[in-house]
Parts: C-alpha cells; sequence; structure tokens
C-alpha cells in the first residue's frame, strides 16, 4: 500500500496546502489521465502564463488525449470482442452494420454511436451487462434513481476500488491521514458509494464506520411534503453520527454530503464543539450540488478549518476532484473526470455533439471507459460550464455544475 | 445597479449568489440581491435572543415613537439602500417595475405602512387592549385594576416568508419591533424593497440594528425561516396553508375568498350596493386577499353581474407609471396564461356565462409579461366550479344561491360583507366560524380597521398569557 505525500487535487479553500501536485506525476504509466484538445480559448487563457508553463500544459494536453484516445481503443477491442464483451454490447454492435474494433480509433469516433440512453440500465437480465473477460469475477450491482418505478443499474466488479484508489492519491496525507479511521455518512444500500468510500479508507489503512441515509425515502418525505418525518429523519441520521463520533473510535477523516456537513457541523455546534475539535481532519464531500457561496460558508463558518475537498461523480462514473477552491478564485468548483476511465464533456443543448466553447454553458455528457463498464456520451441531468484543462489536470472540466435547467423544475436535488 | 447585501442582525454580508431583480416590461435589471443559504440562517438564529436583548434594552414606548418616525422617514427620506441610496419615489418605481403593480398603488401602499407606523401607539393599544406594554417587557406585572398578568414571549424573533405580489401585507409586520420582537425577513423574489427600506428606516430612527435579519433565497429559505424560528408568518397558496394549517408556530396567509352577501331583505336594491361591489372586486388590482372574489345572493345575480362587468369589463391594461392604470401584471412566464386557462375552461361549464366576454379579449399578452382584465363570471348554481374561485386580478364570480343555502357553501371566506337588516341572519353569520372577519352592512371587503386584527391577533400569536404569582411588592413596576 503506498500514500502519496503532501500534494492535494481538491480545494483547500484557504489555500494553506501549498501547490498540489499532479497524480499522473507520482505514478507515471500507471492510471495516465488523458484529456481533450486545447481550444482557441484554452490556448488565449494560458498566454497570459509564463511561455514555459503554457507550452507544457499544452504539450500535457496533447499527451492526455493521446492516452484517452488508446484507451478508446482497448476498450472498444475489449467490448465488442465475442470472447470479452458483455451480452448488451455484443448484441448491440450486431445491429449496428458496422464493427466498431474497425471503426473506433479516437475519443471523437465515439460520436459514431447513437446517444446512451440511461432506460437500458432499468431490469434485467443484469448478467447481460457483463463482460464475458470478467464472468468468473464475484459481481456486485450498483444502483441509482429508483424513487420510483426501477432503478438503473450497473454490473460492477473491481471499478468501484480501483476508481476510489486513483482518487485515493489526490487526497493530501496532512489532512487525510494514512491509517486513520473513516466516517462514511451518507447514501449506502445499493448505491456503490458505501463500498467504495470503505475501499478508499481500507486501502488508507484505516476503519471504516457507516451511517446511512436512505434518499429514496427522503425524496419521498419531499414529494409528499411531510417535512416533519424529513426533519425527524435527517435528526435521526445525524444523531447516530454524533454517537459514533463522541464514542472514542478515533475518526478523522469523512465522506458526507453537503446538506449532511452542515447539519453535523450545526449539531457538533450546539453541543459546543466542532467539526474539528471532533477530531475530523479531512472530508471529500460530494453527491449533491455544490455551490461556490456554500463552500465558503462552510470554509469560513462550520469547518474550523477542517480541510474538505468536493467531488462530483455519479454510480457510471465514478468520481471527478476538483481543483484547488480559493477564496481567491470566488470559491469557483471546477471538477475534472479520471480519465482515462471516464470523461466529462460540455455540449450544446441543442447539438449533444458540439462541445461548447470554454467558459460556455452546455449539458454534461458522460464516458466510462473501463473493462467493466462502456458509456459512450451519456447526457446527464446536469449542466454547467465548460473549464479549460490546468495544471493538475490537463484536459477539460465543469464548473457551475447544477440540474439541467429543462429538468431543474421538476427534480427533487440536494436532498440528503 | 444597486446591489442588496444579505442583513445578518444588521450586518451586510454579499453572497457569491446573487439573483438580479429585473424591470418586468424591459428586462433592465434594477438590482442584484445577494441569495443565502439556509445554513447561514440556521447559524445566525443562535443570536435571536441577543436580538431581542437589543430591543428590550429600548423601552416599548420609545420604539413605539420610532416607529412614527421611521414612517416619516419611509414616506419621505433618501434612505441607504444596499450600496447606493433609494428616494421614496425611486421605492416607488422600483417596486412597480419588478412587481408589475401600477406606481400609483406601490404609493398607495406606502401611504398605508405610513399610516400604521405612525399610528403604531393607537393599534398597539387596540391590539393589546389597552395593556401596559412594560407587562411585555418584563414578561409579567400588576394592570391598574389590580389584577397581576403574565404574558411570555414565544419567540425572540419572528420570521416572515413575504411575497412578492402584494406590498399590502408589510402592515402585518410592522407591530413586531415595538413589542421588542425581532425580525427575521425572507422577502419575495421580486419585491425586496420593502424589506430593506423600512429596515432602513427603522434603524436610522434609532432602532438597534441588530433586531433586523433579511435572508433572499428560494423556496428553501422560506422553509428554513418557518423551521427555525418558534413564530413565524408566511403567504402563500391553498398548499401552504394546508401544509401549515393547525400548526401552532405559523401563522399562514392564503387566498382569502373574501365575498360579499346581499341579504334577500336587500337583494332588490342590489344597485345601492354596486359600487361597495366595484370597488371590492377590482381596488388595488385585484390582487388581495381582501378583494371580493366572490358575490352570494338568491335573485338579480344576472343583472348584478351585467353592471359589474360594464363597469370593470373595459378597464384596460396600462402603463404602470400611467396614474389611471388599475391593472398589475403578472410579470411570470405564463402565469397569466395557465390561469386563464383554467378560467376558459371552467367557464365551458354550462350555468356558468361570462359576463365580461362582450368587453374584448381578457388576457393581454406583453413580450415580457401578461395582463389579466376584470372578469365578472355569473353562476347559476354554487355547484359550479367556477362558484368559489379567487385570481391574482380583478376576479369575480357572481352565484345565485338560496339565501339560507349560503353560509353552508361559501366555504372559507377571509373578509365576508353581509348587506342585510335581518338580524337572524346577521346572527348567523356572527356565529359562523368559517369567516374570519366580518363586516355587517356595506362596507367594502378592503377596509380595513387597522385598531382590529387580521387572521388572528398577532399580539397573542407572539405572546402567550399564562398564570402567574409572585408576592405583590414584586410585581410592582
Amino acid at each position: 500500500m503506498e500514500f502519496p505525500r503532501g500534494g492535494n487535487v481538491s480545494g483547500n479553500p484557504r489555500g494553506t496546502n501549498g501547490r498540489p501536485s499532479c497524480p499522473e506525476e507520482k505514478k507515471p504509466g500507471q492510471n495516465q489521465l488523458s484529456g481533450g484538445t486545447p481550444s482557441g480559448s484554452f490556448l488565449r487563457s494560458m498566454n497570459s502564463a509564463p511561455a514555459t508553463d503554457s507550452a507544457n500544459l499544452v504539450r500535457r494536453a496533447q499527451e492526455a488525449r493521446e492516452r484517452l484516445d488508446a484507451q478508446v481503443r482497448e476498450m472498444i477491442h475489449w467490448h465488442f470482442n465475442p470472447q470479452t464483451g458483455c451480452p448488451f454490447w455484443l448484441d448491440f454492435a450486431s445491429k449496428l452494420g458496422w464493427d466498431p474494433r474497425e471503426e473506433i480509433h479516437q475519443f471523437s469516433d465515439l460520436r459514431r454511436f447513437p446517444p446512451f440512453e440511461d432506460d437500458w440500465l432499468r431490469g434485467g437480465p443484469v448478467r447481460r451487462w457483463a463482460p464475458k473477460g470478467l464472468a468468473h469475477l464475484p459481481a456486485y450491482v450498483f444502483e441509482t434513481g429508483g424513487t420510483t418505478g426501477v432503478p438503473k443499474s450497473r454490473l460492477g466488479f473491481n471499478d468501484f476500488r480501483e476508481d476510489y484508489e486513483v482518487f485515493s492519491r489526490t487526497l493530501p496525507n496532512e489532512h487525510f491521514p494514512p491509517g486513520a479511521n473513516w466516517l462514511m455518512l451518507g447514501p449506502s444500500g445499493p448505491r456503490r458509494l458505501r463500498l467504495a468510500v470503505e475501499h478508499l479508507c481500507q486501502h488508507r489503512g484505516g476503519v471504516c464506520f457507516c451511517v446511512d441515509l436512505d434518499p429514496r425515502w427522503v425524496i419521498q418525505l419531499i414529494r409528499k411534503g411531510w417535512l416533519d418525518e424529513l426533519e425527524l429523519y435527517k435528526q435521526h441520521v445525524i444523531d447516530q453520527a454524533l454517537t459514533i463520533l463522541e464514542a472514542g473510535h478515533d475518526i478523522q477523516c469523512m465522506f458526507t454530503t453537503p446538506k449532511l456537513l452542515e447539519s453535523l457541523a450545526l449539531g457538533l455546534e450546539r453541543r459546543g464543539t466542532t467539526i474539528r475539535k471532533a477530531g475530523i481532519k479531512g472530508i471529500f464531500s460530494g453527491g449533491t450540488e455544490f455551490t461556490p457561496q456554500w463552500t465558503r460558508f462552510a470554509t469560513e463558518e462550520l469547518l474550523d478549518g477542517t480541510y474538505m475537498t468536493p467531488t462530483y461523480g455519479n454510480t457510471l462514473m465514478g468520481l471527478a476532484c476538483s481543483r484547488p477552491v480559493t477564496a481567491e478564485d470566488g470559491y469557483k468548483i471546477a471538477y475534472y473526470a479520471p480519465q482515462p476511465r471516464a470523461a466529462i464533456e460540455v455540449v450544446s443543448f441543442d447539438d449533444r455533439d458540439q462541445v461548447v466553447p470554454h467558459g460556455k454553458t452546455g449539458r454534461v455528457r458522460l464516458t466510462t471507459l473501463t473493462k467493466e463498464f462502456f458509456v459512450p456520451g451519456f447526457l446527464e441531468r446536469d449542466e454547467g460550464e465548460r473549464e479549460p484543462p490546468c495544471a493538475l489536470y490537463p484536459w477539460d472540466g465543469i464548473s457551475g455544475v447544477r440540474p439541467f435547467r429543462k429538468f431543474a423544475a421538476t427534480t427533487v436535488v440536494g436532498v440528503y | 445597479m444597486l446591489n442588496l447585501p444579505i442583513l445578518r442582525w444588521g450586518t451586510p454580508y454579499t453572497s457569491l449568489e446573487v439573483e438580479e431583480v429585473v424591470h418586468f416590461l424591459s428586462g433592465q435589471p434594477l438590482a442584484r440581491v445577494s441569495q443565502a443559504n439556509t445554513g447561514l440562517l440556521v447559524r445566525d438564529m443562535r443570536y435571536a435572543q441577543r436580538a431581542r436583548d437589543a430591543l428590550r434594552e429600548v423601552p416599548c414606548r420609545e420604539l413605539t415613537e420610532m416607529m412614527k418616525k421611521a414612517a416619516d422617514l419611509y414616506l419621505h427620506a433618501t434612505l441607504p439602500m444596499g450600496d447606493g441610496e433609494q428616494s421614496p419615489d425611486d421605492f416607488a418605481r422600483q417596486q412597480s417595475a419588478t412587481t408589475g403593480l401600477p406606481e400609483h398603488m406601490s404609493k398607495g401602499n406606502m401611504q398605508k405602512n405610513h399610516f400604521v407606523l405612525s399610528r403604531m401607539d393607537q393599534i398597539l393599544d387596540a391590539l393589546t387592549r389597552g395593556l401596559d406594554l412594560k407587562i411585555l417587557t418584563q414578561g409579567y406585572g400588576a394592570e391598574p385594576r389590580g389584577v397581576l398578568v403574565s404574558y411570555q414571549a414565544q419567540t425572540p424573533a419572528l420570521g416572515m416568508v413575504l411575497p412578492s405580489n402584494s406590498p399590502g401585507v408589510h402592515t402585518l409586520w410592522l407591530p413586531v419591533i415595538p413589542m421588542q420582537i425581532a425580525l427575521v425577513l425572507k422577502p419575495g423574489p421580486q419585491e425586496p424593497w420593502t424589506p430593506y427600506r423600512m429596515a432602513a428606516a427603522f434603524t436610522q430612527a434609532g432602532v438597534p440594528k441588530e433586531a433586523i435579519s433579511i435572508y433572499p433565497g428560494g423556496a428553501d429559505m422560506g422553509a428554513t425561516v418557518v423551521n427555525s424560528l418558534h413564530r413565524s408568518m408566511i403567504f402563500g397558496g391553498t398548499a401552504t396553508v394546508e401544509r401549515y394549517k393547525g400548526n401552532p408556530r405559523v401563522q399562514v396567509h392564503g387566498p382569502g375568498f373574501s365575498k360579499i352577501v346581499l341579504g334577500d331583505d336587500v337583494v332588490d336594491e342590489w344597485e345601492k350596493y354596486l359600487d361597495i361591489m366595484v370597488d371590492s372586486v377590482y381596488l388595488n388590482s385585484g390582487r388581495g386577499c381582501i378583494n371580493c372574489s366572490g358575490i352570494w345572493a338568491s335573485r338579480h345575480t344576472k343583472e348584478i353581474a351585467r353592471a359589474i362587468a360594464e363597469r370593470i369589463g373595459p378597464i384596460e391594461a396600462l402603463p404602470p407609471e400611467d396614474p389611471r392604470a388599475a391593472l398589475a401584471a403578472f410579470t411570470v412566464p405564463g402565469a397569466a396564461q395557465a390561469v386563464w386557462r383554467q378560467i376558459a375552461q371552467e367557464a365551458q361549464e354550462p350555468g356558468v356565462t361570462d359576463m365580461t366576454s362582450s368587453h374584448g379579449p381578457r388576457l393581454i399578452e406583453k413580450e415580457r409579461c401578461a395582463y389579466l382584465r376584470p372578469t365578472v363570471m355569473h353562476c347559476d348554481s354554487p355547484d359550479r366550479a367556477m362558484a368559489n374561485r379567487e385570481y391574482m386580478f380583478p376576479f369575480v364570480s357572481v352565484v345565485t344561491c338560496p339565501q339560507e343555502k349560503i353560509l353552508d357553501r361559501i366555504g372559507f371566506t377571509l373578509v365576508c360583507t353581509v348587506i342585510t337588516n335581518d338580524r337572524a341572519l346577521q346572527r348567523a353569520y356572527v356565529d359562523a366560524r368559517h369567516i374570519d372577519r366580518l363586516n355587517v352592512g356595506p362596507i367594502p371587503t378592503i377596509k380595513l380597521d387597522w385598531l382590529q386584527p387580521h387572521e388572528g391577533n398577532i399580539v397573542d400569536f407572539l405572546f402567550r398569557a399564562r398564570a402567574f404569582q409572585t408576592p405583590v411588592d414584586s410585581a410592582a413596576g
């Protein structure tokens, strides 16, 4: 087991952790991440930087792009090979009239596939998603959605471990000490989050305590307008977390959602203590929308100096990290997908194949490229602004992530 | 453009999230309003008692005098407004521009607020039934008749979840500060102006600034206000009323379904009451919960409906700065269209007659807003769906119903004007528990007596009368 030293990928809003280092540079050749072709605006934005830095970033962005293309080729050959692919994609390819292995050579070629429909993930048989090359491994099923109706299912084997090991390398040891025990405060049940966080903790040498929250029930309570019950349920969850934190388990790290973090911090405050005084040194948070204002509020008023890093992800893609979040940058939160295992594009609302210019708003399109799971161009129910590559992540990112405007009025968001 | 910060017990806080408030006709931004996240409010409520304590340093009588000073400042002075300032004319223009209310109505509402503030001593005297206000400060005291009484504050601060569409409601929270209860205001998205202007006037008049908080935000902020305070007032639709019904911590103000009932003994002389009926329906653009939305009688209803339609049907949508403007715009995209669709659908029911159809189209669509012109419907029976509807414009259903059945059929009625000389009928209306404000006689539904409570006495909402005993000497003073 190996732990990184010092570098932080995600934001310390106070900027006290020094210059972050890049996970790529720590482990060359392993989990190489790649990125999009630099656009004109990206190049313009780099013109203000020292020439060598700009040139270096352009070069690294190009390398990242090449790694992404290589990943695409490898995954296409895996998923559409009758010996290794899963029944769903093999059957799909048989109706295409062309062979993806012959015609898909780079990331942009994935647009030849029709849009990935999330309904394909609903209902059985679940093993149609099991790649033959992995069929001998124990399988997990992870679900997303499902408050009403049939949830979307993702068959998993080891990705949840690998994704979070990649993520682990972005966590600064100063705030996530190796060997520290963790508290996973958030949705578990059929979600992969609980197992993933628990593995992250184990990978870093700790023991993970878990307090569950059932988001499907929370959404039901909101839809029914049972707000008193919602408050009682939230308090029930927070009380369990407070009890665990006060039980002498030396918990120093946490995963939780922004809403639960806020409730926990306020609960601790009512007991005359704080997140930091309760022993928590590092928090990675995600699961619901992060806003710059909330991050500022958390930094200035909730965390008492404890480090927090925002993340963006889901069961289908994995985990996108944020670049360092600083007060100077208005607590802007920009996420970068774990390329080349997954990629985020920001595409036009009118043309899903058209990536918007840097700084412009569009809808999130996800692509997952692992041996376990192939998802080309899934339109997520989120929108945001396309961010240029940065030193830490030399590929495109996204900021200002929020519910896609067309769905925003009907979507229950930020519930847990 | 003005930048309006959050006020956290008087301290400005500029959020990273702002919402622009725009002119409803031109789309021109008029203010950037900082949006609070709910956690800010939850944390700040730890200091609610401190806010009340600051107010209790100032005797109620002095606070009442400050209200009178604030009244003049509010009506006449140029006051700080975020990072700029605002004259009274600015206020009327800005409120009109973002809410769709005609400017002269904004000015009319300013007069209303001024009236309430400048007569605060009389209003408190009436609402407390002549209680020595020191008793509210101390929590107990002896009345002149020698009886020991105790009024315990039920909250250090009152939460107000305010609407965008009816600036008249602000009179309801004006008596709170002089009773030494702090204020937590969540403005309506299109109407931040009154809370900020009133806070500025109060502060300049000497009210401790830490007694007032303003948290602009979305619907979740409204729910957080209600959840975080022991007493809150919230304005909303029927769904909001249902949600908070029976919750002793919440005073909920929803649709009024206000009505005029003509008794059988006077209905043959209905023309005598036409002015009252017309004023009740359309004054102040028909937006208020106290505007009349139903006129009920056993006969002559079609003639009544026709006469009202002839008076208000021709009213046109005029620009907000036109002193003759009588209609407010619907500024939320699609809202007027949705309302009109529902009306048009229900007008299809047999027995329902649109009495204003001969006066031209009702739905007037502009580039960035829409208007609904006054609409009068006749219903031949209370069984028609249209018989009990309320909309945010001058709309009334004139309903035919036998006198003896009207009370059973009118449903909840915020203001009921019953015009009759029949003592038995008057008695029945006095006893009816589904009527809140009752006018017996030819009084417009929109005519309020500020010395009387509105939808519950705010003193009773904020203070609880309870048993209290102490040796007589201790109760002095």
